[in-house]
């Protein structure tokens, strides 16, 4: 789960790491609250989940109410490349002598924790790798070690930042990693790490992923999860608890298993067409699972065919069978299913479907992927 | 011969009073797998359809001399359970655990390494292992894999998802080719056991004659491997790829088939793959096509 920077911030707070002043706003009138709290001037930023804010107007600095009015009027409802801004975060605005880059992510490879340090800041980090990759210093972390204020220090020194900002960045290191493994973060991400004149370090961004695994032990991510940028298909299927994702095509897809699931859109555009949706329903494909994935899949107004993509390992393929013809007398589809059922059993299932009489126009077997993947195209794209 | 597991293994289920350890733990046994105890805290001295549950894992391994165990329990209890069997001093563990946080993977792989390393762990959140007509620890369906033959030609399979193992599988059986050993390394960020892992075991088992490989999109070990492939491996390969049109930036499914960045991309895996000399398929099925006609090549 991706934060907006104001949950950033807030998360970020929970582990002391010093971030300005400042508090989130749904309306001019909130925004003007929080700016009289936070003291002038204030910046207003855009909460939306892309880069770019600043460039497409949606980071102002304002000296006082009247401009804080005006940039919140503006930037409230914005689109930025596609995202509605509904949301402000108003803070004191913040002196800058220095800016830097701090982050920690998981390296899979190593399998150890990485810290990329830079004394380029504010910047993309993407940038800073191709242009002046020498800029960046990565630190892999043993997670049995963890991390300490000294190595934090020499990290900082390696990357070159100033020594009066080293003391202060390196603390603001030592509290992002505990911020990154206590609080279960795949990324734990400040830019700019900024430098005030005062002498103080702090974090003038945020940007925070969670791992969705860990939900079970932080329940203070009920209220991200809340906010959490979803479409109403894929709000729909979380609700029924389906690991869905959508997308732009014209072919519904469900199949059992992630990775058959992602094969079952490969195969659909090496035919030409193009996937609807990611929907693994997982190892059983009982009816109540197949229903709602089905509803889901009803509920996208773009979907022309449905491709149901089963292999029964242990799962049966007679077992399967009976939750499609059960759902399907659940649920009244819109557009007409191709099914591909192979593995256990997989011809008892098919005999079930055809024993079921439900038309041939509305559900069709075939016997491959390629064949199924065929026909379901051939229905969407005519 | 076979790679990790043989008729030889003897398995303790870790959850074994628990409903997916009791249903997949039995079926395994009924496969033919020596399960030879079961670990759930408190209910030490009962018994699961006949085979004996012990308060830990040393207890089990005392009474049975298990040396391999199957973790079966929910993902807040898994990376201690899996630690638990290393300091009982299992040489194997397979965990199928789905959801375990990265976090706690991250930590619980380097604790393995630093503080045992006679334990290797497989998955989590695998299909398991099997050496058709020994021994299958996991959720593998025993009936889709055909049993190797004595003189070959086998198959070894390593994969990174589970369906697409089974169907794998299932297309070698339809095609009656057997299988030496079939390892789900499973589809997150940290596995115990990587590609590499099995690539090296199946080189040099004399049972394996030629090596399917199935990946997804996420992080760099099939190109790791790929570079590993080319240094090391001499048996003809076969491969598929899963997630040419995954969108970037999202999970598709398992934790870890994630494109970020531009990194992790299918196409990216294909080339590097087809550059060390495997035969990379566009999808299972050619895959599977593939492999057939390497077969046919060997016989």
């Amino acid at each position: 789960m991706d934060l907006f920077e104001y949950q950033g911030k807030q998360y970020f707070a929970r582990y002391d790491i010093p971030v300005s002043p400042g508090g989130p706003a749904d309306t001019v009138d909130e925004a003007v609250k929080e700016a009289n709290q936070a003291g002038y001037p204030v910046v207003v930023k855009a909460q939306v989940q892309v880069g770019g804010r600043g460039k497409a107007g949606g980071i102002k600095l304002a000296d006082n109410e009247a401009e804080v009015r005006e940039h919140a009027g503006n930037i409230l409802g914005m689109d930025i490349k596609g995202h509605t801004v509904n949301r402000l975060w108003v803070e004191k605005a913040s002196d800058i002598e220095d800016e830097y880059y701090a982050s920690f992510t998981l390296d899979r490879a190593a399998k150890k924790h990485l810290l990329m340090l830079s004394a380029e800041g504010g910047v993309e980090i993407e940038a800073v790798a191709e242009s002046n990759p020498d800029a960046i210093v990565k630190l892999h972390i043993d997670p049995v070690d963890g991390l300490d204020l000294e190595v934090a220090r020499q990290s900082c020194i390696k990357a070159k930042l100033p020594e009066t900002a080293v003391d202060g960045a390196a603390e603001i290191l030592v509290k992002l990693y505990r911020c990154y493994t206590e609080g279960d973060c795949d990324l734990a991400e400040i830019n700019p790490l900024i430098l005030k004149p005062t002498g103080e370090v702090h974090a003038l961004d945020a940007k925070v992923t969670l791992d969705n695994s860990a939900a079970y032990r932080h329940p203070e991510w009920e209220a991200f999860a809340a906010t959490e940028v979803l479409d109403d298909r894929e709000q729909m299927a979380k609700e029924k608890g389906l690991q869905y994702i959508g997308l732009d095509g014209s072919v519904g897809i469900i199949a059992n298993g992630a990775g058959l699931a992602m094969s079952t859109l490969d195969v659909v555009n090496q035919v030409g067409g193009t996937a609807a949706n990611f929907l693994d329903i997982g190892g059983g494909a009982n009816a109540d699972v197949m229903a709602g994935a089905l509803e889901v899949i009803n509920f996208d107004e773009n979907v022309v065919s449905i491709l149901i993509n089963i292999f029964g390992g242990i799962t049966r393929g007679e077992e399967v069978a009976k939750g499609i013809v059960e759902a399907m007398s659940r649920v009244d589809l819109r557009a007409p299913i191709v099914i591909r059922l192979d593995g256990t059993n997989a011809e008892e299932g098919r005999q079930i479907l055809l024993d079921a009489g439900i038309p041939q126009e509305k559900l069709r077997s075939e016997p491959t992927m390629l064949e199924a993947a065929l026909a379901a195209v051939s229905t969407a794209n005519a | 011969m076979a790679i990790f597991v043989n008729e030889n293994t003897k398995v303790v289920v870790q959850g074994l009073t628990g409903g997916q350890g009791r249903y997949h733990g039995l079926r395994n046994r009924d496969y033919g797998t020596n399960v030879v105890g079961g670990v759930t805290p408190g209910k030490g001295g009962q018994d699961v359809d006949g085979i004996p549950v012990f308060d830990s894992v040393t207890e089990a391994v005392e009474a049975t001399g298990a040396d391999a165990s199957f973790v079966a329990v929910p993902p807040k209890f898994a990376s201690g359970a899996i630690l638990e069997a290393a300091e009982a001093g299992i040489a194997f563990v397979v965990c199928i655990t789905e959801g375990i946080p990265a976090q706690d993977e991250a930590m619980t792989y380097n604790v393995l390494v630093r503080n045992h390393p006679g334990t290797r762990l497989l998955g989590p959140n695998c299909p398991g292992v099997i050496s058709p007509g020994k021994c299958n620890i996991g959720i593998t369906a025993g009936e889709i894999a055909q049993n190797p033959t004595a003189d070959g030609p086998n198959v070894g399979i390593v994969s990174r998802s589970g369906t697409l193992t089974y169907q794998a599988l299932y297309e070698l059986k339809q095609a009656g080719i057997g299988v030496s050993t079939c390892v789900g390394i499973g589809g997150d960020p940290v596995p115990g056991t990587n590609f590499i892992d099995c690539l090296e075991r199946f080189q040099s088992d004399p049972e394996t004659h030629a090596i399917m490989m199935i990946g997804e999109i996420g992080g760099s070990a099939e190109e790791e491997a790929a570079a590993f492939i080319d240094a090391n491996v001499t048996k003809p390969m076969a491969a598929y790829i899963a997630g040419v049109t995954a969108p970037p930036g999202k999970k598709m499914g398992h934790a870890g088939a994630i494109v970020s960045g531009g990194k992790g991309t299918a196409q990216g895996k294909m080339l590097a793959l087809s550059e060390a000399g495997v035969k990379v398929g566009v999808n299972p099925t050619e895959a599977g096509e593939l492999m057939t006609e390497i077969i046919r090549e060997l016989s």
